[in-house]
């Protein structure tokens, strides 16, 4: 599962990267959320994945039984994914104002206004 | 529960909402503004009194003991940038009373500011790795919006810009705990050190890398600086005021932080990385600024080129290396943050900041021009200004390691500054004004803008006539940051 995990994030990294190196806003943004989505998996996979024990005492112990799932990294996650979401929900707007005002979808005309 | 502590973060979110809920009437939000930035002032110097008198403060939130909860720290450094950071707020917000357009007020820019602020006190404070990557979006967050509100053609490119490699850096800097967390199980810095110090030298080094990148980036260091000469002159100036003189401290401040109390196990490779990159940094910055001629952009270029300075004084990694870094923050945020509220008074007076088309400033402003000249010589290091010690501070902990090479690119480097700082001088305030610019007022400079302008000017000569004080205080906070245990007691109650 791990192995398969770090291929998929090993993927995303580079997909997202390919995709923020083209001039494309919309492709920008795309990777942007790739991006996001990838980092949120490395954490999930690099904690450690354990299947079906849910770090909850039961009935009568005193103590976790071993091994359990860690429960923090599902914490930062989740902190991750409202932080992200914020984020590109400012980006959206920012790239939607870009393109009416720069009337393009090309970031090379980024600047453009301003040289020579 | 240690009051000290808690109000600086406490002052900003609380002024940053009362703004909102006051947000029909601007003369509210602008009084609100006002005190809660001299409120954070005197909290800062309070914390600093504190840390001083006491020791390195922890507080444990929700009485959940370290490294379980999230901890407040707060240690000399850290106190002294929170201090330096609710001066700055204060005379920034004054300056914005003046030059911030009605419009910008109404869309919010003072909550925003407070919440900005609110960022960097919480990144200056937090004891965990996590924590700072929530306070420093806090920050950006901000950030994006006080670059983009307004929404002018500019702006709108340059926050494009802005953002999408401030986003990269928090990836990259939530890699790095990705990975940190699977190898040692905790976040908390002080349990980090303490897990790291028996490990062998290599095994965190990638998430070391990871790290170094993502705060270089906010940082603003070599080669990875090109957003911030490409956005910083386009808000109103008392956004890119507080941006220059805050916003890259607070990555060298995370640098610093992790570099001394975290990843000390082979300074052979990280230290001397950071130690080549400080050097290109100063180099690349000041031969950038020199190409330039328009005053926020040249002053943007000497930010990336100080910034160097700072990271020098890390990547020497000696007790008074890190006290001249220290010492340099301290200079650099007065006196950056005091030229971009110059620029933009005399954005003000003459409606532009391209030095082709400013003349005759000298003649009209004389006091201007000596209140440009004090931060300016202070910047190129000229005797008996801040930036004088701050450089001799560093040239002397760099000749006693020895190490020659950073100090020649220093001693260049600071010759360079001040040749862009006669050029703006000959071109804004010596030459005759060229025939035909009747842009700007023309009249006085708005007490409101002079007011701050002065305060900080006379701050930049007090610590060149007793730079003693600010020495002392900075060799003691480095003092603690070398001595990581008196840090990891404060925080988990035990020694290291």
């Amino acid at each position: 599962m791990e192995t398969t995990l770090a291929i998929v994030i090993g993927g995303l990294y580079a997909i997202s990267f390919y995709l923020m190196l083209r001039r494309s806003m919309v492709k920008l943004i795309f990777g942007l959320m790739l991006f996001s989505q990838a980092v949120n998996l490395l954490i999930f996979t690099a904690a450690g994945l354990t299947r079906g024990q849910p770090p909850i005492i039961p009935d009568g112990a005193n103590a976790l039984p071993v091994p359990f799932a860690d429960p923090l990294p599902q914490a930062l996650i989740l902190t991750a994914i409202v932080i992200s979401f914020g984020m590109l929900a400012f980006t959206l707007a920012l790239t939607r104002r870009a393109h009416s005002t720069l009337g393009t979808d090309d970031l090379d005309q980024l600047g453009k206004s301003e040289r020579p | 529960m240690k009051l000290a502590l808690i109000l600086p973060l406490l002052i900003p979110l609380l002024t940053a909402v009362a703004c909102i809920l006051g947000g029909a009437s601007r003369r509210a939000q602008r009084m609100l503004s006002i005190l809660g930035a001299g409120a954070l002032l005197a909290a800062g110097v309070w914390l600093l009194r504190e840390v001083d008198a006491g020791g390195i403060q922890a507080v444990q939130l929700g009485n959940w003991p370290a490294p379980f909860g999230i901890t407040l720290v707060a240690d000399l450094f850290s106190a002294i940038m929170v201090a330096i950071t609710g001066f700055v707020a204060l005379c920034v917000g004054i300056f914005a009373l003046a030059n911030i357009d009605p419009a910008r007020e109404r869309f919010g820019f003072h909550p925003l500011y407070h919440f900005l602020l609110l960022g960097v006190c919480g990144a200056f404070l937090t004891g965990d790795l996590f924590n700072l990557f929530v306070w420093f979006e806090v920050m950006l967050m901000s950030s994006f919006v006080l670059l983009a509100l307004g929404g002018e053609r500019p702006q709108i490119e340059a926050a494009v810009k802005y953002l999408t490699l401030n986003f990269i850096a928090s990836g990259l800097f939530l890699t790095a705990l990705g990975i940190l967390y699977g190898q040692f199980g905790t976040l908390n810095m002080a349990d980090l050190a303490v897990k790291l110090r028996d490990q062998p030298a290599g095994v965190a080094l990638s998430s070391a890398m990871l790290l170094f990148v993502a705060f270089g980036i906010k940082a603003g260091v070599f080669p990875l600086f090109f957003w911030l000469p490409a956005s910083y002159h386009t808000p109103p100036v008392a956004v890119s005021a507080i941006f220059a003189g805050l916003l890259t401290k607070v990555g060298v401040y995370a640098l610093i932080r992790v570099f001394t109390l975290i990843f000390t196990a082979d300074p052979a490779t990280t230290h001397t990385l950071i130690v080549a990159v400080s050097v290109l940094t100063m180099i690349t910055g000041v031969l950038g600024a020199a190409a330039q001629y328009e005053i926020r952009r040249v002053l943007s270029f000497h930010i990336i080129s100080q910034i160097g300075y700072m990271t020098l004084g890390l990547g020497l990694f000696t007790t008074a290396a890190i006290a001249a870094a220290i010492f340099y923050v301290v200079h650099h945020i007065i006196v950056k943050t005091n030229l971009f509220l110059i620029a933009g008074a005399i954005g003000h007076v003459r409606g532009t900041g391209e030095l082709k088309r400013l003349g005759g400033l000298y003649h009209a402003y004389p006091w201007l021009a000596l209140l440009f000249l004090i931060p300016a010589m202070s910047l190129g290091g000229i005797p008996p200004l801040s930036g004088f010690f701050a450089k001799f501070a560093l040239v002397k902990a760099a000749l006693d390691l020895p190490s020659y090479w950073p100090v020649v690119a220093a001693l260049a480097v600071g010759l360079l500054t001040l040749f862009s700082m006669t050029k703006i001088w000959a071109e804004a305030f010596w030459k005759a004004e060229p025939e035909g610019e009747t842009r700007g007022t023309r009249g006085g400079v708005p007490r409101l803008m002079l007011a701050p302008i002065v305060a900080m000017a006379l701050l930049t000569v007090a610590i060149g006539f007793f730079p003693g004080t600010l020495l002392d205080l900075a060799t003691r906070a480095a003092g603690q940051l070398m001595n990581p245990n008196l840090y990891i007691e404060a925080v988990l109650g035990r020694a290291g």
